[in-house]
C-alpha cells in the first residue's frame, strides 16, 4: 500500500515512538508559550503569569491592568486553546480520513467535506440571521457550529455511500465523488452568495479565509465536545485503521468490525472537520500535511500516528496563527492564507522527495 | 399563578426604574469629569474624513483600510485592517480610548472582546443622504468632545447640500447611468436599488438604469441594453485594472448609447461612496460629468474640504 511505502521500517520502534511523542508534546508547549507571549501588544512574561495566577485565584483586574488582563484572558488564552483544538482536530480528521480511505491523499478539505461544512455555514450566515431573531440566544450562538457539523456529516456520509459498494471503497470513485460534492457544495455556496446582502457577502468572504481572530471562550466550549468526541473515537479506532491498511478482508479476519470502524471514522471526521470549519473557517493543508509528516518520522502505526498528528497539528496551527497576527499588525492576515501558503509548497517538496526516494 | 404573572413584569419595571435612576444619577457627573477622548480609532472612510475635517487629525491613533481620504491618513497612521475583519488584539495594541466605527464593523466576537476591555465602541449608521451625513458629523464631533466644531462643520456641509439642491433643480431632463462596481469577471457587477451608488445618483440628479436590481449584482446583459444608460460610471482607484476598452467590449454594454458616445466616466471610489463631508462635492462632480452643457459651477470650498489641505508644520 502507498501508506506503508511511506514509512521505512526502523528499529527500535518503542524508543523512537516515545521520542516522537515527547518532541511533539514539547512543540505544543513551545507553541502555547509563543501564542500567549507574542502579539501586537507587548506584555512581559512575568505579567502574563501574574494575570493567569490572579485569574485562577478568581481576581479580576480593573483600571490600567484591565487592558492587559483582557488581552491575556479574553484574547490570547481562548485563542491558544481554540488553536490547539482546531489544529489538532483538523490533523486528526485528516489522519483518520487517510486511514479509512487507505489513501494518503485523502483530506477533508480535498474531498469535499470542508465544502459541505462551508455550504451549511454560508446558509447559516445568509438565512440564519433572520432565523436567529426567533431562536433563543443560546441556540443562535451555537447555530453556526451545529450547521457546519451537519454539513460536514452529510458531505462525509454522501461521499462514503457513493464510493463504497458491497463493503469495498473505491479510491478513484472517492476522489471523483469528492470533486463532484465539492463542486455541488461550491455551487450552493455561490447561490447563497448571490442572494446575500453586501454585508453578509463580506462576512462570508472573511470567514471563508479562516481565522482564529474571533476566538472567544464560548467558541472554545462549543468546539471542545466535538474534538473530545473525535479524540475518543481515535482511541477506539487506532487498531482498526492499522488492520484496514492491509485490506478490508484482512482486517475482518483479524477480528475488526470493519463496518463499525467505518461509521465511527465518519462520525469523527465530520466532528473534527465540521467543528473546526465552524469556529475558525476553512483552514487548508494542515489536515493533509501533518499526518504525512508524522508518518515519515514514526511510521504508519495509528496508535502513534494519531496522538502525534493531534499534537503537531495543534502546534503548527498555533505557530501559523502567531505569524498571521503579527506580520501585518495591528491588522491580521487570514490564517488560511498562512497555512496554505506555507503548507502547499511544503506538500510539493514532500511529493518531490517521495518521488526521488521511489526512483532512487 | 396570578401573583407570579403580575410580579414578574412589576419586578422588571422596578428594576428598569432602578437602572434608569442609577444611570440618570451617574451620567451628569460622568460627563462632567470624563476628559474628551484623545486616542480615537477611526473605522470607516467617512469617520476618518470627518475627524480630519473637524481638525482632530492628531487625535486619530489608527484607521482602517477604507480610510482613503485624506491620503495621508493611511500613509501616516497604523492600519488595523478591514472593518469587518478587525483583530481584537491589534485594535487594543494601538491603545484607543474611543472607537468610532461605521455600522457593520466586526466580527461580532471581536467587538464583544473590545467592549469587555472597557473601550467605548460607538457604531454609526451608514449615511445615505443629507440628514444622515449631517447626523454623522454631529455625532462624531459629540463623541470626540467637540460638539461646537461639529455644529460649524455640519452647517457648512448643509450649505453645500443646499447649493447642490439648487444645481440639481437646473436639471430638467434627468439622464440615466449605470454604476459598475467591478468588471473583472464575465458579468460586470453593477449597483442596484439600496446601494450607495443609487443614493449618490439620487443626489446628483441621475437616474439609476439598474434600479430594478437589489444591491450590487452581476449585470444582466439584456437588462442593461434594454435600459440603454446614457453613461457608465466606474471607480477610478479600485477598478483601474479593467481598461475602458475591456468595458466597451463587454456584451452587456457594447450596444448602449453610453459606449457608442464614449460616455465612460471614472470617479474616485472613496470620494463617490463614502458619504462624508465631501459628499455634496462628489454629487456635484458626478452631475457635472453627466450634464456638461449645464456648466454646473463647483461648490464653494471651505472647512469641509480642509482635510485635503496639507498638514501644517508642527509648532514646537
Amino acid at each position: 500500500m502507498a501508506v506503508a511505502s511511506l514509512a521505512p521500517v526502523r528499529a527500535p520502534r518503542s524508543r523512537r515512538a516515545s521520542l516522537a511523542l515527547a518532541l511533539c508534546a514539547s512543540l505544543v508547549v513551545l507553541a502555547c508559550l509563543a501564542s500567549l507571549a507574542i502579539g501586537p501588544v507587548t506584555i512581559a512574561p512575568g505579567r502574563i503569569i501574574d494575570i493567569l495566577v490572579a485569574a485562577l485565584a478568581g481576581e479580576r483586574a480593573s483600571g490600567a491592568a484591565l487592558r492587559e488582563a483582557v488581552i491575556v484572558l479574553d484574547v490570547r488564552l481562548p485563542r491558544t486553546l481554540l488553536g490547539l483544538l482546531v489544529g489538532g482536530g483538523i490533523a486528526l480528521a485528516g489522519a483518520v480520513t487517510q486511514g479509512i480511505f487507505r489513501n494518503p491523499l485523502a483530506d477533508p478539505g480535498l474531498i469535499g467535506i470542508s465544502n459541505g461544512a462551508a455550504l451549511a455555514a454560508a446558509a447559516w450566515i445568509v438565512a440564519g440571521s433572520h432565523l436567529a431573531l426567533y431562536l433563543p440566544p443560546a441556540l443562535a450562538d451555537v447555530g453556526l457550529p451545529l450547521m457546519a457539523f451537519g454539513g460536514a456529516l452529510i458531505g462525509t456520509v454522501t461521499l462514503y455511500a457513493i464510493s463504497t459498494r458491497e463493503g469495498r471503497t473505491s479510491v478513484v470513485t472517492m476522489l471523483f465523488a469528492g470533486i463532484a460534492i465539492a463542486a455541488l457544495a461550491a455551487a450552493g455556496t455561490g447561490l447563497l452568495v448571490f442572494a446575500a446582502s453586501d454585508q453578509q457577502l463580506r462576512d462570508f468572504t472573511f470567514w471563508s479565509f479562516g481565522s482564529l481572530s474571533g476566538a472567544t471562550w464560548p467558541k472554545v466550549v462549543a468546539a471542545l465536545p466535538f474534538m473530545a468526541l473525535l479524540a475518543l473515537i481515535c482511541t477506539r479506532l487506532a487498531r482498526a485503521l492499522d488492520a484496514l491498511a492491509l485490506g478490508e478482508a484482512e482486517a475482518f479476519h483479524v477480528g475488526i468490525d470493519v463496518q463499525r470502524a467505518k461509521w465511527l471514522a465518519i462520525l469523527g471526521i465530520a466532528a473534527g472537520a465540521g467543528a473546526s470549519v465552524a469556529v475558525a473557517g476553512v483552514i487548508g493543508f494542515v489536515g493533509l500535511v501533518v499526518p504525512h509528516l508524522i508518518r515519515l518520522v514514526v511510521g504508519p502505526s495509528h496508535r502513534l500516528l494519531l496522538p502525534c498528528a493531534a499534537l503537531l497539528g495543534g502546534a503548527l496551527l498555533l505557530g501559523a496563527d502567531v505569524v498571521a497576527r503579527t506580520v501585518v499588525s495591528p491588522a491580521e492576515l487570514p490564517l488560511g492564507i498562512v497555512t496554505a501558503g506555507v503548507g502547499a509548497p511544503f506538500f510539493l517538496w514532500l511529493l518531490l522527495r517521495r518521488r526521488a526516494a521511489l526512483m532512487g | 399563578m396570578m401573583v407570579r404573572h403580575v410580579s414578574i413584569p412589576a419586578a422588571l419595571v422596578a428594576l428598569l426604574l432602578l437602572v434608569a435612576a442609577h444611570v440618570g444619577a451617574v451620567r451628569p457627573a460622568h460627563a462632567a469629569s470624563a476628559p474628551s477622548p484623545q486616542r480615537i480609532l477611526a473605522i470607516g472612510g467617512a469617520v476618518t474624513e470627518t475627524l480630519y475635517a473637524l481638525g482632530l487629525e492628531d487625535r486619530v491613533v489608527a484607521v482602517d483600510t477604507s480610510s482613503t481620504y485624506p491620503p495621508r491618513a493611511l500613509a501616516e497612521k497604523p492600519n488595523v485592517g478591514y472593518l469587518r475583519a478587525l483583530s481584537p488584539e491589534g485594535v487594543l495594541s494601538v491603545g484607543p480610548d474611543l472607537i468610532i466605527a461605521l455600522d457593520g464593523a466586526g466580527p461580532p466576537d471581536a467587538v464583544k472582546v473590545l467592549k469587555s476591555a472597557a473601550i467605548p465602541f460607538e457604531t454609526l449608521p451608514e449615511a445615505r443622504d443629507e440628514a444622515g451625513v449631517l447626523a454623522s458629523i454631529r455625532r462624531i464631533a459629540e463623541l470626540a468632545g467637540v460638539p461646537e466644531r461639529g455644529e460649524v462643520l455640519a452647517r457648512e456641509v448643509a450649505a453645500d447640500f443646499a447649493a447642490l439642491s439648487a444645481l440639481r433643480a437646473r436639471i430638467t431632463a434627468p439622464r440615466s447611468a449605470v454604476f459598475v462596481l467591478s468588471a473583472s469577471g464575465a458579468a460586470p457587477v453593477v449597483g442596484g436599488a439600496g446601494t450607495g451608488a443609487q443614493a449618490m445618483f439620487d443626489l446628483a440628479g441621475v437616474t439609476n438604469a439598474m434600479a430594478g436590481l437589489k444591491g450590487y449584482k452581476p449585470a444582466v446583459g439584456e437588462a442593461v441594453l434594454g435600459a440603454d444608460p446614457y453613461a457608465i460610471v466606474l471607480m477610478k482607484d479600485q477598478n483601474h485594472s479593467v481598461s475602458d476598452e475591456a468595458v466597451r467590449a463587454m456584451p452587456a454594454f457594447a450596444g448602449t448609447s453610453a459606449i457608442q458616445a464614449g460616455r465612460l466616466y471614472r470617479m474616485d471610489g472613496g470620494y463617490l461612496l463614502s458619504f462624508g463631508p465631501r459628499t455634496p462635492q462628489a454629487a456635484r462632480d458626478l452631475a457635472a460629468l453627466l450634464y456638461p452643457e449645464l456648466a454646473l459651477p463647483p461648490l464653494p470650498a471651505h472647512a469641509a474640504n480642509a482635510a485635503a489641505t496639507p498638514r501644517p508644520p508642527a509648532t514646537p
